[in-house]
């Protein structure tokens, strides 16, 4: 089975990944609905896929953070782009605090993003996939959900709950013929990951982008690492013992 | 509710009876006067359109509102009162008629007219008028009630009965709930002796004989209702059964009195040896053109051994509640569901009509796997089926491929048109907005006045009514 998307809504679109899956369903002639904050680079993308004169592109500001506009805004671009067959949820944000910092406000922030935005952007998608009986739902987690993480407290507990969100929202709309896709990244090069240092295994965000699409066409509602090499770090990064895991400097 | 409703409402997927309709609608459940004024006042504010729903036993679009606010009237069930003197009852939209017949009963009363399960509400038996196996003797549901209040978009409440505000009264009454909110029914219940039927099944072999066994019957009989086996053909076209059921006295039946309470008016616990809850899944492998073929030649076959005694006593509600039996039962239809096309024919046309309609599902290859016949009686309501003449109920699973399935509706349509009919928006899914126009005609018209006069913005909508064109085609007016 591969299914071709022709309706998408991405949110967290105007960099990185979110950019690039966004790109690339326009390539492949879908039309596209690009969320997020910040109007200039989304302003710049949809002029990309313009100039590149493939599929339709609709630009909306939105802050993913103000849960309350959501709705509406899904119920308008559903409308304009005349249909839905898939919503990718890729509006990330990170912070790293350094050793014996401790910053409430930014580790919130990420679960704002990353859980809250996606639960009430997934919501909506979940609903109408289920009236209509078909439909793909992806969400960008990380290999950095597997475990709570010194390094990255607010981070690996928001991939965490996104992992979790996602795995719940799976077992309860697969049933309605609905393709619940959650993708765990490893490193991938874009303006969140910039100021990180160690960057193992990494990817390009057009690389990435090309995987998340082809596991989210292949169907199935898969849970998929990517690039794959990730499933074998992360069996082992889950087996290590707590005793031996807290004295990592991972 | 803080916030907007547009913003902040719960959503749910809402479905028809028949699973093969659904819509996604934010949806509350007011549980006071209070609340469902708010809930309509902010509404309007935020221009969403607003339906209401029950139990969901429409079968098709009539409790949906895609993208709009869906009113779900259960947290407003209570019986108000009874009056075991008089058998008036009144009670709150929710409540359904399981709650009028519990109450009723165990004081000798049943409701006049119940449908075929006991799960509706009375605000959706208000809206679609709904009728019973008895419509052709005490007429529609709409014809029991007394009183009525009904909230209007500005929050008021009007009281309405035959007397006062009468046109509202007859317009609000299969008014599909477009016409307001209602708030109260006022309900006359009727007295019984025994808590049990006679019930006398006759076999019809063919369509004419059944028309002939009402006929014949009607004067006597308190109920009527006639089964088909609609995949016979040629001289069988149109076989089946008919089940007579009358009201027994208290001399013909001294037993009888003591089913007048609710604990021995159960259903069976289970069907041939399987747990009622488990049934559907045993009928999920039959319910296709060869297993239904089987199962209806079966039944037509079967109450022979009834005939021999004649009669049998049957409680209330195991006569009442057929689609009660089996729970979940349209889960065996598999996720496309199912639609049901409900006839109806004047008498004039009716025998001719119903052949051709058997005919042609025949010939389309399309074959219900349950039809269901009745005698009907014309009632004074705006925009209720009702007539004098006769419907067939054909039960249709979703194919795969449903073109052919819409195709043949679309004909059926024609059929009912071409023949004097009318439409059951409890049922239909199908009709088109013209369709439905031609069949009401100035009845329509005046309808919609009404509407325009009470609801000028369009505040009460559904998928149904935008549909059958009774509101405007997008949300947001």
């Amino acid at each position: 089975m591969s299914l071709r998307f022709q309706h998408a809504i991405v949110v967290g679109a105007s960099s990185g990944i979110g950019a690039e899956i966004a790109r690339q369903l326009a390539a492949d002639g879908a039309s596209v609905a690009i969320v997020g904050r910040r109007v200039t680079e989304l302003e710049a993308v949809a002029a990309g896929i313009r100039s590149a004169g493939k599929g339709k592109v609709l630009v909306a500001p939105h802050d993913v953070t103000q849960y309350d506009s959501a709705p509406p805004l899904f119920e308008k671009l559903v409308a304009d782009l005349g249909g839905l067959d898939l919503v990718v949820y890729a509006a990330g944000n990170i912070f790293v605090p350094a050793e014996s910092e401790y910053d409430f406000a930014k580790d919130r922030a990420m679960i704002e993003v990353q859980v809250i935005g996606a639960m009430a952007w997934t919501h909506l998608a979940a609903a109408h996939f289920e009236a209509q009986r078909s439909g793909t739902i992806v969400g960008l987690s990380s290999i950095a959900g597997e475990r709570g993480r010194r390094t990255m407290p607010g981070y690996t507990t928001a991939k965490a709950a996104l992992s979790a969100w996602l795995e719940a929202l799976r077992n309860r709309v697969s049933r309605y013929g609905v393709n619940v896709v959650t993708v765990k990244l490893g490193f991938v090069d874009t303006i969140m990951t910039a100021k990180l240092t160690k960057k193992p295994m990494m990817i390009s965000a057009q690389k990435a982008a090309d995987s998340i699409l082809a596991t989210a066409r292949r169907g199935g509602s898969p849970s998929a690492f990517i690039p794959g090499q990730w499933g074998l770090v992360g069996m082992i990064i889950r087996s290590i013992p707590s005793a031996i895991f807290r004295r990592l400097d991972l | 509710m803080s916030g907007s409703l547009r913003s902040t409402a719960p959503w749910r997927v809402l479905d028809g009876f028949g699973s093969s309709r659904r819509a996604v609608s934010r949806c509350v459940t007011p549980r006071s006067l209070e609340e469902l004024a708010a809930l309509l006042k902010q509404a309007h504010q935020e221009r969403l359109h607003v339906s209401f729903r029950g139990n969901g036993r429409s079968y098709g679009d009539a409790s949906l509102n895609q993208g709009g606010l869906a009113i779900d009237n259960r947290g407003m069930a209570r019986v108000l009162s009874f009056d075991p003197g008089t058998g008036v009852i009144e009670a709150q939209p929710g409540a359904t008629i399981e709650d009028i017949w519990r109450t009723g009963l165990p004081h000798g009363y049943w409701p006049h007219v119940v449908p075929g399960t006991m799960h509706p509400t009375l605000g959706g038996c208000v809206a679609m008028n709904i009728h019973g196996k008895n419509c052709f003797k005490v007429g529609p549901f709409g014809d029991h009630v007394s009183e009525l209040d009904l909230m209007t978009p500005d929050g008021g409440l009007r009281t309405l009965t035959r007397e006062h505000e009468g046109e509202l009264f007859r317009a609000t009454i299969a008014g599909l709930g477009l016409l307001g909110a209602v708030t109260r029914v006022k309900l006359q219940l009727k007295k019984i002796e025994s808590g049990r039927l006679r019930v006398r099944p006759i076999r019809t072999r063919t369509l004419g004989e059944m028309f002939d066994c009402f006929v014949e019957r009607m004067p006597n009989a308190d109920y009527l209702v006639g089964w088909l086996d609609c995949f016979a053909t040629g001289a069988a076209l149109g076989r089946g059964l008919v089940h007579q059921a009358d009201y027994v006295s208290a001399a013909e039946d001294p037993q009888g009195v003591s089913h007048l309470d609710p604990a021995r008016q159960g259903l069976p616990p289970s069907v041939m040896g399987v747990p009622r809850s488990l049934v559907w899944r045993f009928m999920k492998p039959f319910t296709n053109d060869l297993g239904m073929r089987l199962v209806n030649d079966i039944k037509y076959r079967l109450p022979e051994t009834f005939e021999s005694s004649g009669t049998f006593l049957e409680g209330h509600v195991a006569f009442a509640f057929l689609l009660d039996y089996v729970p979940n039962w349209r889960n065996a239809y598999g996720d496309a569901g199912f639609i049901q096309y409900q006839l109806f024919l004047p008498d004039a046309t009716a025998r001719k009509g119903m052949a051709e309609a058997l005919a042609l599902c025949q010939k389309r290859g399309v074959i219900s796997y349950l039809g269901v016949f009745k005698r009907h009686r014309p009632d004074e309501y705006l925009l209720s089926h009702g007539l004098d003449g006769w419907s067939l109920a054909l039960d249709f699973a979703v194919p795969s491929q449903p073109q052919r399935l819409w195709d043949l509706c679309r004909e059926l349509t024609a059929l009912v048109l071409d023949a004097g009919g009318t439409f059951y928006p409890a049922k239909d899914q199908i009709v088109d907005a013209a369709s439905f126009a031609q069949a009401f005609g100035p009845r329509l018209e005046r309808f919609l006045e009404l509407k325009q006069s009470l609801d000028p913005e369009g505040l009460f909508s559904s998928d149904l009514a935008r549909r059958l064109g009774l509101a405007p085609a997008t949300p947001g007016r």
